[in-house]
């Protein structure tokens, strides 16, 4: 019967964009990829020369300029970290915010601000801040809190839409019925909540790990990848950044992939408990 | 124990927002406190005399012709940038609410739209110059067509460049915020409009689009803070040729002279923030979230 659907005027054109758009966002990834399997003495540019995994093995030579195994390594702990901790300190704020508290304008401004504020007055500033108080600012400190002055914007404006469709009701049938404040947080609101928190987490990750610009200046004598890579970019730019690019991309989407599962799980999980507990009672 | 829960219940909203506020003052007005410090002391061209105050490093900006130059092609970035991102995002954003009905199919092509996102920022701006470069695809292409009999050298190392990379990245800032807003527009409203005898483009312009503001500005907003801030793409495919603020304000960096790029960076912030002050003046950011 499907064939029989009108479509709405516009519906080709603007599929059209839309599929092109895919193309654009594509075309360059799909680039890389080709382009990481060039043999020895490759340019970052077509033509293709010769087809290897040279530039793959590159990428673990322990002798080669830019080792990427510890600035990948370091990324991806910084990622976890900063997630967590936008996670936590995000889902605090939404709970505080919801109370309207005194002074929450002042804090949500501040919030927008640490948002649009230019990138390098942060890593400026912080990197300068360190070396005032006669530290040095490494990755795990100043690079870390560069990252969090990114990353907790999204987390609080996601948790804040979060928050602001959860129907208070059902926090106060848990705390009528008896449930304590802290049974009512574990049992009622956290799981409600709980696919926003994943798209914090999620966010979090992923500004973390791709961040260049606020880090640049903080991340010490060891890099995160994304310096790293940029570094290499000015001193000898070969195909090792696309081998780079396609293995991590690899890795994101497993990562994105073992979340997508995970949130699939808990649904179900969650569902089936729903159930099980009805039949039990009935 | 009881004592410690009463405390608890009593200071739960500070506990809460505490952890935001501290980090916020660490990283966010610490650093903006060091930089207004450090743009008021002197700058000898070569180094930083602490402790010197002057005002010079802001009199220079305000009186060097490059302030302004490099204000106005911000400003062009931005602008253009704005308007592709705007028209296709909202496209986009239509297409997906609008158009396609199941919801699978929905999140199915929004994912779709995200997952590029995963690949480094670096990476995926590096990747343009096998397209744009004078041996890319695209001046192979033209010049297989026989549209021209020489390379294109505008393509790359230039202002299009950039903003072709612009254009790729920060349409999901604006469309994402646009689905949200588009998603919530109750289909009633469209049905009655139609009902009276309003056109399609009457529809879109007078009750899609109105309803849609709030996704406007906040879609604004993130394309004015990552025009503003980014000089990575115009480092890696800008050349020379491109000279907004944040560019002209990391070379100064890169060059150690920390006073003067302080100073921009100041006038940079406020500036920004006067602009998205005016965004969320109109519309009422908070309450849409």
């Amino acid at each position: 019967m499907r064939e029989g659907i009108k479509r709405a005027p516009g519906f080709w054109p603007r599929a059209t964009l839309f599929y092109l758009y895919l193309l654009f966002l594509y075309g360059p990834i799909f680039i890389i990829v080709v382009l990481s399997f060039q043999g020895e003495n490759a340019s970052l540019s077509f033509p293709m020369q010769g087809f290897s995994l040279y530039y793959f093995s590159e990428v673990f030579d322990p002798h080669y300029i830019g080792d990427y195994r510890w600035p990948f390594g370091r990324s991806v702990i910084l990622g976890l970290i900063v997630m967590v901790l936008t996670m936590g300190i995000s889902f605090l704020a939404g709970l505080a915010f919801r109370k309207n508290f005194k002074g929450n304008i002042l804090v949500f401004y501040l919030v927008v601000a640490s948002l649009i504020c230019p990138s390098i007055l942060i890593s400026l500033g912080i990197g300068i801040g360190f070396s005032n108080l006669g530290l040095t600012s490494q990755w795990w400190s100043g690079g870390l809190g560069a990252h969090l002055s990114w990353t907790l914007p999204f987390g609080v404006l996601i948790m804040l839409a979060v928050f602001s469709r959860l129907d208070p009701r059902l926090e106060e049938a848990a705390k009528d019925q008896g449930a304590t404040q802290w049974q009512t947080l574990r049992h009622v609101t956290i799981p409600i909540t709980l696919p926003g928190l994943v798209g914090v987490a999620l966010f979090g990750f992923t500004l973390s790990y791709d961040e260049y610009p606020r880090i640049s200046n903080v991340a010490g004598e060891h890099n995160s990848l994304p310096v790293e890579l940029v570094n290499a970019l000015a001193l000898a730019a070969t195909p090792t950044i696309y081998a780079i690019g396609t293995m991590t991309t690899l890795f994101s989407l497993l990562v994105i992939f073992a979340s997508f599962v995970v949130v699939y799980f808990m649904q179900r999980r969650r569902r089936g408990y729903g159930a099980k507990k009805m039949l039990k009672e009935a | 124990m009881a004592v410690l829960t009463g405390l608890f219940n009593r200071y739960s909203t500070l506990i809460q927002i505490s952890p935001l506020v501290i980090t916020l003052v660490l990283f966010l007005v610490g650093p903006v406190i060091v930089i207004i410090i450090l743009s008021l002391w002197k700058f000898d061209g070569f180094m930083t005399l602490e402790g010197v105050w002057t005002l010079r490093n802001y009199e220079k900006i305000f009186t060097r012709s490059l302030t302004a130059l490099n204000y106005w092609q911000t400003l062009k970035m931005f602008l253009i940038t704005w308007g592709i991102t705007f028209v296709i995002g909202f496209t986009l954003a239509y297409f997906l609410v609008f158009d396609i009905v199941k919801l699978r199919t929905k999140m199915l092509l929004f994912l779709l739209c995200v997952v590029p996102f995963w690949t480094s920022a670096v990476i995926r701006t590096v990747a343009w110059i096998p397209f744009l470069g004078t041996e890319g695809i695209i001046n192979q292409a033209i010049m297989g067509l026989g549209l021209s009999d020489q390379p294109l050298k505008f393509l790359l190392f230039s202002e299009f460049a950039v903003l072709l990379s612009y254009v790729q990245i920060f349409t999901l800032f604006m469309m994402a915020p646009l689905f949200n807003v588009m998603a919530r527009i109750n289909k009633d409203l469209i049905e009655a409009a139609r009902d009276n005898g309003a056109s399609a483009f009457q529809i879109l312009w007078n009750v899609i689009l109105p309803l849609c503001k709030p996704g406007i500005a906040i879609g604004t907003i993130f394309v004015i803070a990552l025009v503003a801030s980014d000089y990575t793409a115009i480092r890696i495919l800008g050349g020379s040729r491109v000279g907004t603020v944040a560019a002209s304000m990391a070379n100064q960096v890169y060059n150690f002279q920390y006073p003067p790029a302080a100073a921009t960076a100041m006038i940079l912030l406020i500036v920004v923030l006067l602009l998205v002050g005016g965004v969320m003046r109109v519309v009422d950011v908070r309450r849409q979230l």
